[in-house]
């Protein structure tokens, strides 16, 4: 059957907004009454708190409240809970929001926020993986630097034998490859207003990517699952019509509408503290982050290390590929360890190779906390293998285009997780790509199908 | 406090403003015009980009006194009668915005330029855009936009 | 002096989680005059799927693109999705919105049936109207079943769906799983220009070729194409988070010094959208939101060894790396 839409180049569903500047962002919700927020930061990488006063900031005309872990009813949030809202001691990067303020206007904020006064002993911090990963390295977490996969400090694949592939091969060729740390650098920068209302629902404007995702780990924060314990800020308020938890009707997390994402925006990094003042002030709460703060220290492309040792035949086939990868996470886990999964499941790259083993590893460092970026952990595997795949064609005196089109994945053959592709088509994508750019391959290769291995 | 008299999209404007007030603030927290966005606070980024008597600003380090006695536009203060601007048509029909963040500023970057040079070729299009970052599109499909709208006007004049 | 080189790198990316169980669900409900709303859970960030999955849900309906609005604003309103990662929203919202939209063509069919003393199976929906299959000429306007089925029959046209890949855990040895919904492939080809007595490497030409199952609009395919691959150059270029990683020092504060690329670094893109259908998605389609950042880089890298012989095993290939790789080598 003919598609009549699908298929066809109808205009952009939200264009005429986006033109005529109708697109309505969070910052662009203006609500009378809103407080600025403004966040105090840790000025160093590692640290102990050993004393906080924020009295000076909470006594300044303008300012409507304060808040530090003292005001975080569960105080650790993430797929794996471990990030702390406000620091409470342990400070594991510099910026890590310590307090935060919300005040009349920005100018009172900032101010507040220069009366706050840390004592802070500093703590010797480590950026580099490689050394975190070594035992007498400092500890960036008390469970220790490395992630545990299960039993493992890695994720593990493994197909077939790498030693036994290595054997069979001709030429070995092992090389290291360092992707750099990357900013989302998306437009529209981290912000997020909630406004509190006298029912007792709290509406949270948020830049969030995933809605649902991250109004589950609002409801952990403010422990207003059903069944735990009602959100200690929330009851005063409320007092007696607040008479059960109803968990996520409890807020209406208004978003769907982004100023570009690229993975900035899967991590909570300004609704918890929003909704946490507003429930507070009981005020409308807006948290806009400065340029700087979003490069400086929200969330990033992790930079990677991974080392590739590859046993090929002489005809170009790849008979054998190891791969031990480093991510450097930052301090917390985030998405970290599934930006790792994700990497180790498929950086083997997109042919059929019978031997494979790959590590992947998962590293904290007292950096801010990298996740995920457009990519995953593909992105590092793709610029390594590819380049690599280059290296393996120059030595072996082969062409670029054949060696990919003589390991490329073919129909019913299967990955390094032993997951059979079906719908495959890299040798037909390549064909186009030379027809496109005006390249003359050689029958040989043109005449090639991905349903079968020639 | 001073007082801040100028023309907003036609309609002429009182705003008390102090010496560090950016035209960007004036707009957004006083005025409610929230198209010119804040990407950055540091002129890098042209999503606040305005006209200010047919030029091209960033508002953000614009002071608002600067302003004073002026025409300012914003992308609200384009479409004339009802009908949109021939770049905004363009940028609808030719995919030249995504997520729609720096689209104000595109267009009234690109409006400066065809105010200006009504026949741009791409490269100048890409030049006189070079101030108005967009992380989405890659650009391509804006400078088809720019293309598309200059020939409109220039069929709509013959 | 200036050299030229060329190079290319292939890729393939997958769509939804790794390991599943990501859910999305979707909610149509026809209007009593024929037009439709559906209801998602997903966040457009820009990459368009308010239009996709409006453009899915007339497909299945039979109506004008027009006549079908997308809410996805909030979530007392909007049913649940994982979220708008992972280039899951095209393949798993796709098929959440076609059952839904199905299940409420479903509904119209029913009442059409009735108006028309037909059985449901004897009926198409398409082109706005329910007609009987083998006598086109009978037929009954969407928007008048529609009315019927809301005030003549008490009816409320609503169809639901849902789509949620089964959580695969990977086996704790040999990562044993089948961790992904559909796979898309990639192959890019760059050229480039080297400056060796400066280091800077101008991009001259990208070529891009994707295979996404299905591009649900072209147009927008054509938009993740060109905007991955401009920060995939970013990426080879000159981004860099921290100039002297592991270090912190000397780290980026303004998008001044944090260097995207502009309308002046990046080429007029060239690019060809391939369709190999996915076996289970939504149309056939895959999704390619991200996978057009990944292979940009290493074919510049590639690029720029064809053209000066030197490899570059670390980005961004930046002047500086690229001068000291030359030294290195002896001469350029």
């Amino acid at each position: 059957m003919t598609m009549k839409v699908v298929g066809q180049r109808v205009k952009r569903y939200d264009g005429m907004a986006h033109v005529t500047g109708e697109t309505r962002f969070v910052d662009d919700v203006i609500v009378p009454g809103t407080l600025t927020i403004k966040a105090f930061r840790s000025p160093v990488a590692k640290g102990n708190i050993k004393d906080l006063d924020t009295s000076a900031a909470e006594a300044m005309p303008g300012v409507a409240g304060v808040i530090t872990a003292e005001d975080v009813p569960c105080n650790a949030y993430g797929l794996v809970p471990d990030q702390p809202v406000l620091v409470e001691k342990a400070v594991r990067y510099k910026g890590e929001p310590i307090a935060a303020v919300a005040a009349v206007d920005e100018d009172t904020a900032v101010e507040a926020i220069n009366k706050i006064k840390l004592d802070i002993e500093e703590e010797k911090p480590v950026f580099d993986p490689l050394e975190a990963m070594k035992p007498d390295a400092p500890k960036v977490r008390p469970e220790g630097n490395v992630f545990m996969f299960g039993e493992r400090p890695f994720r593990q694949i493994i197909l077939g034998d790498v030693e036994e592939g290595f054997k069979k091969a001709d030429i070995i060729v092992e090389n290291e490859y360092l992707h750099p740390s990357l900013e989302h650098a998306q437009l529209e920068p981290q912000a997020s207003l909630a406004v509190p209302d006298a029912g007792g629902k709290l509406t949270i404007y948020t830049v969030s990517q995933a809605l649902y995702f991250h109004l589950g780990q609002l409801l952990g924060i403010l422990q207003m699952e059903p069944d735990k314990v009602q959100c200690k800020q929330w009851a005063p308020r409320t007092g007696s019509s607040w008479r059960h938890n109803a968990g996520f009707s409890d807020i209406n997390y208004v978003g769907g509408t982004v100023g570009g994402g690229f993975g900035a925006k899967n991590d909570i990094h300004a609704d918890h503290v929003t909704a946490l003042l507003a429930l507070k002030t009981g005020q409308p709460c807006k948290w806009r982050w400065t340029r700087e703060e979003d490069l400086l220290y929200s969330t990033f492309r992790g930079a990677w290390r991974m080392t590739i040792k590859d046993g090929i035949t002489k005809d170009g086939r790849i008979v054998a590929r190891q791969i031990k990868s480093i991510r450097d996470a930052g301090a917390y886990s985030t998405l970290n360890f599934y930006v790792v999964d994700k990497h180790s499941f498929l950086a083997a790259g997109p042919y059929f190779i019978e031997n494979v083993y790959v590590q992947g590893y998962c590293v904290y460092t007292n950096k801010p906390p990298a996740s995920s970026m457009r990519g995953f952990g593909i992105t590092p595997a793709t610029f390594a293998t590819e380049v690599q795949i280059d290296k393996i064609a120059t030595q072996l005196g082969m062409d670029p285009w054949e060696i990919r089109f003589v390991n490329a994945f073919r129909k019913g053959e299967h990955t390094a997780t032993r997951r059979v592709v079906n719908s495959v088509a890299l040798v037909e994508v390549m064909q186009k790509l030379a027809e496109k750019a005006g390249v003359d391959l050689p029958d040989k290769l043109m005449t090639m199908t991905s349903t079968e291995r020639g | 406090m001073y007082s801040l008299e100028f023309t907003v999209n036609g309609q002429l404007c009182q705003v008390a403003v102090d010496l560090k007030t950016t035209l960007l603030e004036v707009l957004r927290d006083k005025l409610f015009i929230t198209s010119p966005k804040v990407g950055c606070n540091t002129g890098d980024c042209g999503t606040c980009s305005v006209l200010m008597n047919g030029k091209l600003v960033r508002s953000c380090i614009t002071n608002a006194l600067s302003a004073q006695g002026k025409e300012v536009t914003t992308i609200e203060g384009l479409a004339e009668a009802g009908e949109l601007h021939p770049l905004q048509e363009a940028f609808h029909d030719n995919y030249g915005a995504q997520c729609g963040f720096c689209t104000p500023g595109m267009i009234l970057a690109s409006k400066a330029l065809l105010d200006e040079n009504p026949k741009p070729t791409r490269e100048e299009a890409k030049e006189a855009l070079s101030g108005n970052l967009c992380r989405c599109t890659g650009y391509g499909k804006i400078i088809d936009s720019v293309m598309a709208a200059a020939e409109q006007m220039a069929q709509a004049k013959s | 002096m200036r050299k030229r080189g060329v190079g290319i790198a292939a890729g393939f990316y997958p769509m939804g989680m790794s390991g599943g169980g990501d859910s999305s669900q979707a909610l149509v409900k026809i209007q009593p005059d024929g037009s439709a709303v559906l209801t998602v859970g997903s966040c457009d960030i820009g990459q368009g799927c308010k239009t996709v999955l409006a453009q899915m849900t007339a497909e299945v309906l039979g109506i004008d693109y027009a006549q079908v609005k997308v809410v996805n604003d909030d979530t007392d309103n909007c049913p649940l999705s994982f979220g708008t990662f992972a280039s899951r929203v095209t393949y798993v919202d796709g098929k959440a919105t076609i059952a839904a939209a199905e299940n409420a063509r479903d509904i119209l069919l029913e009442v059409a049936a009735q108006m028309l003393e037909k059985s449901p199976e004897d009926l198409v929906a398409a082109d706005g109207k329910i007609s009987v299959k083998d006598d086109p000429d009978t037929s009954l306007a969407i928007g008048e079943v529609a009315g019927a089925a809301t005030f003549g029959m008490r009816r409320l046209v609503v169809g639901l769906g849902h789509y949620m890949r089964d959580p695969a855990t990977p086996d704790p040895d040999t990562g044993e799983c089948d961790p992904v919904c559909s796979l898309a492939w990639a192959a890019n080809l760059a050229e480039v220009e080297v400056d060796t007595e400066t280091g800077e490497v101008e991009v001259l030409r990208l070529v891009s070729s994707y295979d996404v199952g299905k591009a649900i609009n072209p147009m927008l395919t054509e938009g993740q194409i060109e905007g991955g691959g401009a920060m995939g150059v970013g990426a080879a270029l000159s981004e860099q988070l921290h100039p002297h990683y592991p270090g912190l020092e000397d780290q980026p504060t303004n998008l001044g010094d944090y260097a995207i690329p502009t309308t002046m670094d990046i080429p007029d893109l060239e690019s060809v959208i391939y369709e190999c259908p996915s076996t289970n998605g939504p149309f056939g389609a895959k999704g390619l939101g991200e996978m057009t950042a990944n292979c940009p880089a290493p074919a510049i890298v590639n690029a720029i060894h064809d053209a000066v012989g030197v490899w570059l095993n670390e980005l961004p290939a930046s002047p500086e790396r690229v001068l000291r790789a030359l030294d290195e080598k002896g001469g350029g």
